[in-house]
């Protein structure tokens, strides 16, 4: 399951989508939409994304993490529109035979993600609205 | 050659759109369709970071030319997660 879409993320079916009795580890990752950023309230997000291209570098990247890791299956989703303080942006969901793999693909999946795939968030703070760009944190 | 761009986040509050249709010289490549766009946007004249192209929603260099390509994006640094 690698897909961009506006509506909540529903992370146990995520969860339940990438396992299997051959699996005995799932490990995953959800963003949250914090309420503060570099000292500031931040009133809710907006996240904007090139999908179809968005949704073939997380396919990349989930090929990426099975060829590395030698992971199972990989569920990447992420949010668009309006996001409020609290709500997933993204989830992340990796089944492997063991733990150290899963983990581990976990991580490369949300670090690459931030770096490469063609999203933007613009933070709405009091008094207007600034689009966040790079960083990658 | 006729070609759709795309902008996205503040490159397209700069534009005003979020994509549009323009007309190049044959052989013309990503570097000389930003500049021809800079010309048409004088807001995009101001970027200080230089953007990420995708050619056919595939990372491209500057140097990469747009023969036979149908879909050029401007992507400002990443910040999904």
């Amino acid at each position: 399951m690698i897909r961009i879409q506006p509506g909540p993320i529903d992370v146990a079916a995520l969860l339940a989508a990438v396992g299997s009795d051959a699996d005995g580890a799932v490990a995953s990752f959800v963003g949250i939409v914090r309420n503060e950023n570099a000292g500031h309230r931040v009133l809710f997000l907006e996240y904007e994304a090139y999908a179809g291209m968005a949704e073939r570098e997380m396919e990349a990247i989930a090929t990426e993490a099975r060829d590395r890791f030698g992971v199972s299956r990989v569920a990447v989703v992420h949010r668009v529109g309006r996001l409020e303080v609290g709500e997933a942006s993204v989830a992340i969901a990796v089944a492997a035979p063991h733990r150290a793999a899963a983990l581990e693909a976990c991580r490369f999946v949300i670090d690459t993600l931030k770096r490469t795939v063609p999203i933007w968030k613009r933070e709405h703070v009091e008094g207007g609205a600034v689009w966040i760009e790079g960083g990658g944190r | 050659m006729t070609l759709r761009v795309l902008y996205f986040a503040s490159l397209k509050d700069r534009t005003g759109a979020s994509e549009e249709t323009i007309d190049i010289r044959d052989g013309a490549d990503v570097a000389a369709l930003w500049a021809a766009l800079q010309e048409r946007h004088p807001r995009l004249r101001d970027v200080t970071v230089r953007p990420l192209a995708a050619c056919d929603m595939a990372y491209a260099p500057w140097e990469r030319t747009l023969d036979g390509v149908r879909e050029v994006a401007f992507l400002p640094p990443a910040s999904g997660g």
